[in-house]
């Protein structure tokens, strides 16, 4: 009998035989592997809403579990969470990955490598649901770096241009980094705590009696597996350049699930950073930084899908700050929220790319509207929603942050005010830019016309999540059944409203007319606008740290092993045993010169010494 | 009572090196210009290998002495060889030593199958081979320490003429300082057992009964590093590794594969096996030392290999990156990092025999092992291409793949130290990950990514041999990496011994 804890390993291993499948047997065979990707992917959402439904009528689901490692007194098991928060995020991950997945039957149709495609998409899956059921903190390492992978494959899709390998690259090495202080923190809690199960772990915890120092320290590290997984100030780097991956790839991995992974990661692990007031502190300060960062540069890109990376990164900027407050249930709600109208802004762009025969800069489009009519509207809603305008999505979950931090962090509360305005404004621009007046670019704008509806449906679905998912507040009353908004007047909310509206008030008054470039908010920021074109110039000054110190440290390395090793020691070595050799060889030679020099001197030597 | 009679499990045990050694005298007697049927030979032999080392394992839950046994041992006889020096044929296995013998076993099939093309002198090839090989087996089922040696040495032979015949590059000059390393390292070891047959008191090279002496402090002060060192060598510990290098590099491809994958093993065994088990207070004393090389190891062979630009010198220093994680497990001096540091030898076997396997492949097509002239491959030959970028993923420790349970299993146990140097040290080697991660995927990409050259048109993927030797290995590594139980349940009883050793 399947009961409802069968279902979940159901959930996430059909998603991997699909991905075997694909790999081992149908690789030529297109259609049958989207079909088994979709399959998979289709049949992990109808299980995901059934395990939901569980969850809300308050069933205790327990996944069977196994033993996958003995160690020196204690074990690995391989189990399942299934719990209010995971239950929302398999429903987010399988319904945005069931959208994404028909999608990109559209958008990636008679590519070359249209069926390794899925089989990475079905691999993708099985990675990300792993992080979202995962029960301890191996297992949740172990996805987190198979999602890193996956990321890396899919970025890096088109392996035969240079940009797109390099991106996938500097993803999985930038995510690294923060791994490596993810491992540290997780190794550091095991030999602490003697656990890795996160159940264990949160009744364990704070009864351990730590130092504050070592609490610090350990939230610290878990935190590092954040902040390079979703991409948060100083590991933001590769996010922007993951967009070399296809469209539907950036919608899926690289806005609305992967990324999220790092806020839903400290969410489950809400208990180790409590215990760390200094860190919370410091995980507030580094989202509000991000999201601040990342919004003003995105006002400067002129790429569509570069727009809204730096977007995203905002956006989860939000969700980090929000967990560094505490607020971890207003967290998860937006990263729902955003999940739905990120993707549907991806895939908008997603679209239009296809229509334009991949063309991304916003000031080679214009007067797409009438051309192409579903995704101009959908597009419209997915940045109404961003913006968080009333009555979307949007709007109720950033409004629950903004709300969360009024009384908790008032320069905080500042900055997220100034990133939503800036949000309304990027935003209102790329839509004005692209979407509206007349194509600027004859030959990629003239004759662009609606895409099929496999592309366009999801947009269509995705733009009803983005209008009603906020509604009534449903999912923080499901995460957390006795929430509460903060105490609030409606001139606080209308205030809120102001924001943006005035962002995309001035986006209109700039654009409005059609510009050929943009010029006007060059001249009107002046030397501010090469520093936010060039994204406050950090990747250059990563550059420099790799060159100078890591190729530096290889360098020497390199060096040392040439010179000292091979040369002085091995070259010593042998160098003497020649020198021993010859000095003997002399003795034996037969040199009668030698044998006369050798007895003179030694005669020498020999009246010397008695003469002394 | 161990028997003192060759029984028919002995017999078996003595056949995994006899098999090989029977080979030579076939390959002997075949004439030079019959290649395909000194390859079929080979071939028949190392998958007759297999089988017998696989039936081994399956034999041996039922023939696993209880806990606590003198002499944990299957299959075990003692046979007299010399009774004034008193040396025995004293043969057995336990669970590490069938774990070591299955992965020669592996690899020997494997190498015979990319050498499936050599025309040129393929009898001594495959003579040479086959000696390796019965050293190698020799090793590992020997439990007096002189016939342990004296096959130790035979495997030092055929490596010099295989890579001074067979090789390329500066193959002379490599293969020279290769054995007069390894021979140096000898004859610490030697030097070290010596010690051991005279301090016991007992003039006994028997591995048991030694281990049943209290050796003094101040013996164990010296005679640990002469042999930890001594094995140390050959386990590629720095600043001892430079033979590794060159000699992988100028082999060829399955003698490359198989030194790197097994021969350097018999190192790290070593270590464990002779020095660890028998001087614990040495290993206590000394373990700090080797706790900072074996770090140096691991980081300083990860940083040269970012340098490198010859495929092999890539995977060369790697290995010397990955070998020094083994030694860094032993440092730790519990349970799970010997654990891990087993489990490495075993998944770096795999993995270095199938990375050497795809280098020798691409090389062999494009006749360039510099990454500069390389490029766009994975367009050209998928299949290698996906095999080179499994094995790249599972060198840098991706969960799922061999690398990551070893790695788990060590950082485990460096973990549980507590001084602050071990500290210190598990946190740099930990950095490794980082590092390993940059010169693996710069190698993927350079090699494999990018726009297909022109040049490389008329490539042709793997053929059946090639693949039958990539599925092989893979299948290891993944086997490892999914369900790691099953290679543990074979190790974890042969440690025990040793950690009680340790904690004496």
């Amino acid at each position: 009998m399947l009961t409802n804890g069968h279902l979940v390993w159901l959930i996430l291993f059909a998603p991997l035989l699909a991905a075997a499948a694909i790999m081992l047997f149908t690789r030529r065979l297109p259609r049958v592997s989207a079909g088994l990707s979709i399959g998979a992917v289709v049949l992990g959402f109808v299980l995901s809403l059934k395990l939901f439904v569980a969850v809300l009528q308050g069933e205790a689901v327990v996944a069977p579990s196994v033993v996958w490692l003995d160690l020196a007194g204690w074990q690995l098991v391989w189990a399942a969470t299934v719990d209010r928060l995971s239950a929302l995020m398999l429903l987010v991950v399988t319904g945005v990955g069931a959208t994404i997945h028909v999608y990109s039957l559209g958008y990636m149709r008679g590519d070359s490598g249209f069926a390794r495609f899925f089989g990475c998409l079905a691999l993708f899956m099985f990675s990300m649901l792993g992080i979202v059921l995962a029960a301890n903190f191996i297992q949740m390492f172990i996805f987190w770096e198979l999602v890193g992978v996956s990321s890396y494959l899919l970025i890096g899709f088109w392996f035969e241009r240079p940009s797109a390998a390099e991106a996938g690259k500097k993803a999985f090495i930038v995510n690294r980094i923060g791994d490596f202080g993810f491992l540290l923190g997780i190794l550091l809690i095991g030999a602490l705590a003697g656990t890795f199960n996160f159940a264990e772990l949160a009744a364990k915890w704070p009864a351990l009696g730590l130092s504050s120092g070592v609490l610090a320290l350990a939230a610290g590290l878990i935190f590092c597996g954040a902040v390079g997984k979703s991409a948060q100030f100083p590991l933001h780097v590769w996010l922007p350049d993951a967009m070399e991956g296809p469209t539907p790839v950036s919608a899926l991995i690289h806005a609305a699930t992967m990324v999220a992974a790092g806020v839903y990661m400290l969410c489950r692990v809400a208990w180790l950073l409590a215990a760390s007031p200094e860190i919370m502190n410091l995980i507030a300060w580094t989202g509000g930084l991000t999201a601040l960062m990342a919004a003003l540069i995105a006002v400067a890109q002129r790429d569509i899908k570069r727009i809204l990376a730096y977007s995203t990164l905002s956006q989860l900027g939000y969700m980090v700050m929000a967990v560094g407050l505490g607020a971890t249930t207003e967290a998860m709600f937006h990263l729902t929220t955003h999940a739905f109208f990120k993707a549907l802004l991806f895939l908008g762009a997603g679209s239009v790319i296809i229509a334009l025969h991949h063309e991304q800069d916003i000031f080679k489009m214009g007067g797409l509207a009438r051309k192409m009519p579903v995704t101009f509207v959908t597009f419209l809603i997915g940045t109404l929603a961003l913006g968080g305008i009333w009555p979307l999505a949007g709007f109720y979950s950033k409004d629950a942050i903004l709300l969360a931090e009024m009384d908790a962090n008032r320069p905080l509360f500042v900055m997220a005010l100034i990133t939503a305005g800036l949000t309304g404004f990027y935003m209102a621009r790329a839509l004005i830019v692209a979407f509206l007046g007349q194509a600027r670019d004859q030959k990629v704008a003239g004759h662009a016309h609606e895409s099929p509806l496999v592309v366009t449906l999801p947009l269509v679905l995705l733009a009803i999540m983005s209008v009603i998912a906020g509604w009534h507040e449903e999912i923080p009353h499901f995460l957390k059944p006795d929430f509460h908004e903060h105490p609030h007047g409606v001139g606080i909310l209308l205030g809120f409203l102001a924001i943006p509206l005035a962002g995309f008030l001035l986006a209109w008054l700039l654009y409005r007319r059609g510009p050929a470039d943009d010029a006007r908010l060059r001249s009107l920021l002046g030397p501010l606008y090469g520093l936010l074109e060039n994204k406050f110039y950090v990747d250059e000054f990563y550059l420099f740290l790799v060159n100078r110190v890591q190729g530096g440290l290889a360098a020497l390395c390199a060096g040392l092993d040439l010179v000292l090793v091979r040369g002085l020691g091995v070259g010593g070595v042998s160098g003497l045993a020649r020198l021993a050799g010859w000095c003997v060889r002399l003795l034996q030679g037969g040199s009668l010169r030698f044998y006369l020099l050798a007895t003179i001197l030694g005669v020498a030597a020999f009246l010397l010494w008695i003469g002394r | 009572m161990i028997p003192t009679t060759l029984t028919p499990g002995a017999f078996a045990l003595s056949l995994t090196w006899g098999l090989p050694a029977l080979t030579i005298l076939v390959l002997a007697l075949l004439p030079e210009s019959r290649a395909r049927l000194i390859r079929g030979v080979s071939l028949a032999s190392a998958l007759l290998n297999l089988a017998l080392v696989a039936g081994l394992i399956a034999a041996w839950p039922a023939h696993r002495p209880p806990a606590g046994a003198e002499v944990p041992l299957a299959f075990a006889a003692r046979l007299p060889w010399f009774s004034q020096p008193n040396i025995s044929y004293f043969v057995g296995v336990d669970g590490l030593s069938l774990l070591m013998m299955l992965l020669a076993a592996i690899i020997a099939v494997c190498g015979v199958l990319v050498s499936w093309r050599i025309e040129t002198r393929a009898k001594e090839f495959f003579i040479f081979m086959q000696v390796l090989l019965a050293g190698v087996f020799g090793c590992f089922i020997s439990f007096d320490l002189f016939t342990f040696f004296l096959f130790n040495e035979v495997t030092l032979i055929p490596t010099y003429l295989l890579i001074g015949v067979f090789g390329s590059g500066r193959k002379e000059y490599c293969a020279m300082k290769l054995n007069l390393m390894l021979f140096a390292g000898s004859a610490l070891v030697l030097v070290g057992l010596l010690g051991l047959y005279f301090a016991s008191g007992l003039h006994t090279f028997d591995l048991f009964a030694l281990a049943q002496v209290r050796f003094p402090a101040d013996f164990q002060h010296w005679a640990f590093p002469a042999l930890f060192l001594g094995f140390g060598v050959l386990g590629a510990l720095f600043p001892f590794h430079t033979w590794s290098p060159d000699g992988h590099s100028s082999a060829p491809t399955a003698i490359s594969m198989f030194l790197a994958g097994v021969h350097m093993k018999l190192g790290g065994y070593g270590c464990l096996r002779v020095a660890m088990f028998l001087l614990p207070e040495g290993a206590r004393e000394w373990m700090n030392v080797f706790l900072v090389l074996s770090t140096i190891n691991i980081l300083y062979g990860a940083f040269v290999a970012v340098k490198q630009t010859d495929l092999k010198y890539i995977n060369a220093y790697s290995s010397v990156s990955h070998c020094g994680l083994v030694l860094f497990g032993y440092a730790a001096l519990n349970f799970l990092g010997l654990r891990g540091a087993v489990l490495q030898m075993f998944s770096h076997g795999l993995l270095t025999a199938l990375i050497f396997a795809v280098i020798g492949m691409l090389y062999g097509r494009t006749h360039t092992r510099q990454l500069g002239e390389l490029g766009g491959l994975m367009t050209r030959l998928p299949f290698i291409g996906v095999a080179f970028t499994l094995a790249a993923l599972a060198g840098l420790g991706l969960p799922g793949l061999s690398g990551f349970v070893a790695e788990l299993n060590v950082f485990l146990g460096a973990f549980a130290q507590t001084p602050l140097l071990n500290k210190v040290c598990t946190v740099l080697a930990i950095l490794s990950i980082v590092v390993t991660a940059v010169y693996l995927l710069r190698t993927i990409n350079k090699v494999l990514h990018g726009p297909p050259q022109e040049k490389d048109a008329g490539l042709k993927d793997a053929d059946l041999a090639e693949r039958a030797a990539i599925l092989i290995l893979l299948a290891g590594v993944i086997l490892m990496g999914v369900w790691p139980r099953a290679i543990t349940w074979l190790v974890d009883d042969a440690l025990q011994p040793i950690v009680e050793q340790l904690a004496r």
